[in-house]
């Protein structure tokens, strides 16, 4: 086997798949190592009963930037997006908040909650829509070093000065108001509706450590939405066959393009000398060499474990230590034996076809993360529940159904000591109550279950406590402070040794930007055209 | 556990997304080759049978159209009067009770949200009819004033009979007080015992009246109207006939002609009145209304933004959506809405173009035109002329009383 690459990717992940792709197709020899015997990180898909496919963490594909999907050839490499139909909230009156893609019907369902609201959800839809605009285009730039006076972070610079001066006086009010304010602050100015509030909420507290109530959540709503107001069909939806199939079909590209990918191969130290990378070091004691290494890991794992102390200053370890990237969330996957009955929904409502909610107040949301504040998982948690199988025929046979329940919130910790076996069970028993007390006979529908607190996403995925965006989206960890100022540029302060992951300018979800953008910042570094690599398509 | 309520008519909402107007199944009756659209919620009629024939029902004997869809908020209280010139940009204190004014209304910025008309059926009672939806808006601005703001779009429907034969199927309806009615004024009268209130209004340009009823009386009204006017060649329209007399009117929609400031998304696109050719409406000598201070700071401007314009172009190809060139190489603007009109026997079109003050950027206009002939765009360079509008100027639209035929 071959020991000297060009480049050594820590992690296959999406986003460190991407990264090996787009240098592998710009001509380096590339080495991906994995340490799980399967591939994909966060987005993967097994098979833990038999006939029925997981998506064990990630499990809805809202942010993959379509850019790169063409640029990698990956629908050629069998990936398929489809849409999602609607969305439900079930509400403790036994009733339904439903949302359809049809618009008609969406305002419809809104109007049966409030007429005002109905309307006011246009007004809503296009401030979002404008913030959007904004900071879109962002997310495939690497985000200028503002204390730099090199050419390109002036330009930079002068590129989001002016894409500020674009907006007008009160947009700019806006813009800030919308970066550091409450989700349940934001929605109070457009909603008078519980039920209509809390469905829009939650893509402001979904895999961050903040309730509805913390300052800085409208922004993480926005992050979520940011795939959603794309404009290219397809870019929000499932990933037919789980969303393994992102990783499968980056895989395959990755190999078609000459790459090699180890799986069961864990890196235990970035190997330094001379102030420089020479190369990695695995847990098996087998070494690669290359001058370049990039690491898919979060920031902490990557220089807080990977990387001897003795390379790094005092000050980056430090600001490393306080990167916030606390475990909010787990996930319980279910197969089931049949459909779960909803009695109040008709079998051919399309809102059963998406996210299913069972928090009907900004209220509930809120008291779930006093609990996680207090050391333990929520009583009431909030789940975002999906049967991608009433969608996808190619993850479990008919009839049969794969349920995914990512669930808020979830702690690193227990009360300060480390999960034990009774409480990961006692989590997945709140989150089955929960949904049987929606649907009677859920409970004998299960074939198995496969419950993840933040523990096992640590340990089985290598997230730092289980914290899903690998850092949190927080404006003091965006842009160029994210995930360390100075540091924004997927750089590290040890030559040759760079950064790919969510920890990265623009952050998390299943979005692919962090690494292409590192492998931009790379191919510069080698002096090397990024020719390959696609700019953004035009927002809107 | 908990219990669920009953399915009932919650299915509804997907599987019949858009209402239906009480009078869905007259028009639907009258389909032959139908194509229908989304107004504002309602699934509405775009042609019922014959675009032209249709076209032609207005104007030269009598068309029906279903105007339920429009936004109708009903405005009552004391200071119902109050809150309406606070909101919109005419002196509402000047409004006559039984009267309907064409009107519109800005946000801070003196930006256009939407037009609309409004009727004052008493001292305190107003409805304010509009193409956009704006209770949010209303129930914000109303913030403060004892009024109660009631969406009425759901209970009132309404029909539109236009066409030089209305006033004579009206008179057969034994409604008395027609020939009386002069334009924009209004009357609550009964037909059959079921009360309407009555206004000489429309979007034709034409002798016409609008009708609006309680939900309940839907059916015995429009099945004896259009009895009564089985002789007048009453014809049942969609809304491409309609479109077609409202160009020649010279009558703009908002975010068709104009992106209301609700809506828009790119600041730029944002108009004020002035911009619109509706500068007329705007009461600057009241006291304050919304968007008043900006509206004035405007003025002080040099104008550079895009306005409304009505034009003619040479030629019989329709231009819609093309793009207009000064001296056949700058661009200066974008068609809006465009027919060949068979009243002027002209292409005639509606545009935003930003011309600047200068009176010779108004000439040497030219409109880039693709024509479509048996698969293979031929393109044209058609000579323009800004011309005042409305396209067409009928004297039935404002005799009174109205010709008997």
């Amino acid at each position: 086997m071959e020991k000297n690459f060009d480049v050594i990717v820590i992690g296959s992940g999406h986003n460190g798949l991407v990264n090996a792709c787009y240098l592998q197709k710009a001509g380096l020899n590339v080495l991906v190592l994995e340490k799980n015997d399967w591939i994909g990180g966060a987005a993967v898909s097994r098979e833990l009963h038999p006939g029925i496919l997981y998506s064990n963490c990630s499990y809805v594909c809202s942010l993959f930037r379509p850019e790169i999907m063409r640029d990698l050839e990956l629908p050629k490499h069998g990936l398929q997006i489809v849409a999602i139909e609607g969305g439900t909230v079930f509400t403790r009156d036994g009733d339904y908040l439903a949302s359809y893609r049809n618009y008609q019907a969406k305002k419809r369902e809104l109007e049966r909650f409030s007429v005002k609201d109905s309307e006011s959800y246009s007004r809503y839809s296009r401030d979002i829509l404008k913030q959007c605009r904004f900071i879109q285009p962002l997310l495939m730039r690497t985000a200028p070093d503002p204390a730099s006076f090199k050419f390109r972070d002036l330009s930079e610079m002068l590129y989001l000065l002016r894409k500020v001066n674009d907006l007008t006086a009160s947009e700019l009010a806006d813009t800030i108001r919308f970066w550091t304010m409450s989700i349940s602050d934001f929605l109070d100015e457009y909603f008078e509706n519980e039920v209509i509030k809390a469905s829009l909420a939650v893509s402001g507290i979904i895999g961050t450590a903040l309730g509805p109530m913390s300052p800085g959540t409208a922004y993480v709503l926005l992050h979520h939405y940011m795939g959603e107001v794309d404009g290219s069909i397809g870019a929000w939806g499932y990933a037919r066959g789980g969303m393994g199939a992102i990783s499968k079909a980056l895989t395959s590209s990755f190999r078609a393009m000459g790459g090699t990918l180890l799986n069961n191969s864990e890196v235990e130290k970035v190997d330094i000398r001379g102030a420089r990378v020479r190369g990695v070091i695995l847990k098996n004691g087998d070494e690669y060499l290359a001058r370049n290494v990039v690491s898919n890991a979060d920031v902490k794992r990557t220089f807080l474990k990977l990387t001897d102390p003795e390379h790094l200053p005092p000050n980056f370890i430090k600001k490393v230590n306080n990167f916030k990237i606390r475990g909010s969330s787990g996930k319980v996957n279910i197969a089931l034996d049949s459909m779960p009955k909803f009695p109040g929904v008709s079998d051919n409502n399309p809102c059963l076809k998406g996210d299913i909610h069972f928090t009907d107040s900004i209220e509930r949301m809120e008291r779930a993360y006093d609990d996680w504040k207090m050391g333990t998982w929520s009583r009431d948690p909030f789940l975002d529940m999906m049967i991608p199988t009433l969608t996808d025929p190619t993850m479990a046979p008919p009839g049969k159904h794969f349920m995914s329940c990512f669930v808020q919130y979830c702690p690193p910790k227990v009360g300060g000591k480390n999960w034990t076996k009774e409480n990961k069970d006692a989590f997945g028993e709140t989150v089955i109550q929960q949904i049987a007390d929606y649907s009677p006979g859920f409970k004998d529908k299960i074939l198995h279950m496969e419950v993840r607190t933040p523990k096992e996403l640590e340990e089985e995925v290598g997230l730092t406590e289980g914290n899903i965006f690998q850092g949190e989206l927080t404006f003091d960890q965006l842009l160029f402070n994210r995930p360390i100022p100075g540091y924004a540029q997927y750089r590290s302060p040890i030559k040759g040794l760079y950064m790919c992951g969510s920890s990265t300018h623009p952050g998390g979800g299943v979005m692919g930007a962090p690494g292409r953008n590192a492998a931009v910042e790379i191919l510069k570094d080698l002096n090397l055209p990024d020719s390959d690599i696609r700019d953004a398509y035009e927002v809107l | 556990m908990i219990q669920s309520k009953e399915k009932k008519d919650r299915d509804t909402t997907f599987t019949k997304p858009l209402f239906r107007s009480p009078f869905y199944d007259f028009f639907a009756a009258q389909e032959t080759e139908g194509q229908w659209y989304n107004w504002n919620g309602y699934k509405s009629p775009t042609i019922l049978s014959d675009e032209e024939l249709e076209y032609f029902s207005i104007r030269s004997t009598c068309s029906v159209f279903d105007i339920t869809p429009l936004n109708k908020y009903r405005i009552v209280g004391p200071q119902a009067e109050d809150f309406l010139n606070k909101l919109t940009v005419r002196d509402v204190t000047k409004q006559n009770v039984a009267t309907v004014k064409y009107t519109l209304w800005c946000d801070q910025e003196g930006f256009v949200i939407d037009d609309g008309t409004l009727f004052r059926i008493s001292d305190n009672d107003f409805r304010l009819c509009s193409q956009e939806k704006h209770l949010p808006w209303l129930i914000d601005a109303s913030h403060g004033f004892d009024v109660e703001i009631i969406d009425e779009t759901k209970h009132i429907c309404g029909i539109s009979l236009q066409g030089p034969t209305a006033a004579s199927i009206l008179r057969l309806l034994g409604v008395n007080g027609i020939d009386n009615l002069k334009p924009f004024h209004l009357f609550q009268t009964k037909i059959s015992n079921a009360p309407i209130m009555i206004s000489r209004t429309g979007f034709t340009g034409d002798l016409g009246y609008e009708i609006f009823m309680k939900n309940n009386v839907a059916n015995k009204i429009i099945e004896r109207v259009w009895k009564a006017g089985s002789n007048h060649g009453l014809t049942a329209i969609g809304y491409n006939a309609l479109n077609m007399a409202r160009i020649e009117a010279g009558f703009i929609v908002a975010n068709i002609d104009f992106i209301s400031s609700d809506h828009a998304i790119r600041p730029n696109r944002c108009r004020r009145p002035d911009d619109l050719g509706l500068g007329w409406l705007v009461d600057l000598n009241k006291g304050f209304f919304n968007g008043k201070k900006a509206i004035l700071n405007s003025k002080l401007e040099d104008s550079s933004a895009f306005k409304i314009y009505a034009l003619e172009i040479d030629g019989k190809e329709p231009v819609e959506g093309s793009i207009i060139y000064y001296n056949k190489k700058d661009e200066v603007g974008t068609v809006t809405s465009a027919i060949w009109s068979p009243m002027t026997k002209k292409s005639i079109a509606l545009a935003q173009l930003k011309l600047g003050s200068s009176k010779s950027n108004m000439e040497n206009l030219w409109v880039e035109i693709y024509s479509l002939k048996e698969l293979q765009y031929y393109k044209l360079m058609k000579k323009v002329s800004i011309v005042k509008p409305p396209f067409i100027n009928l004297a039935r639209r404002s005799a009174c009383p109205p010709a008997n035929y």
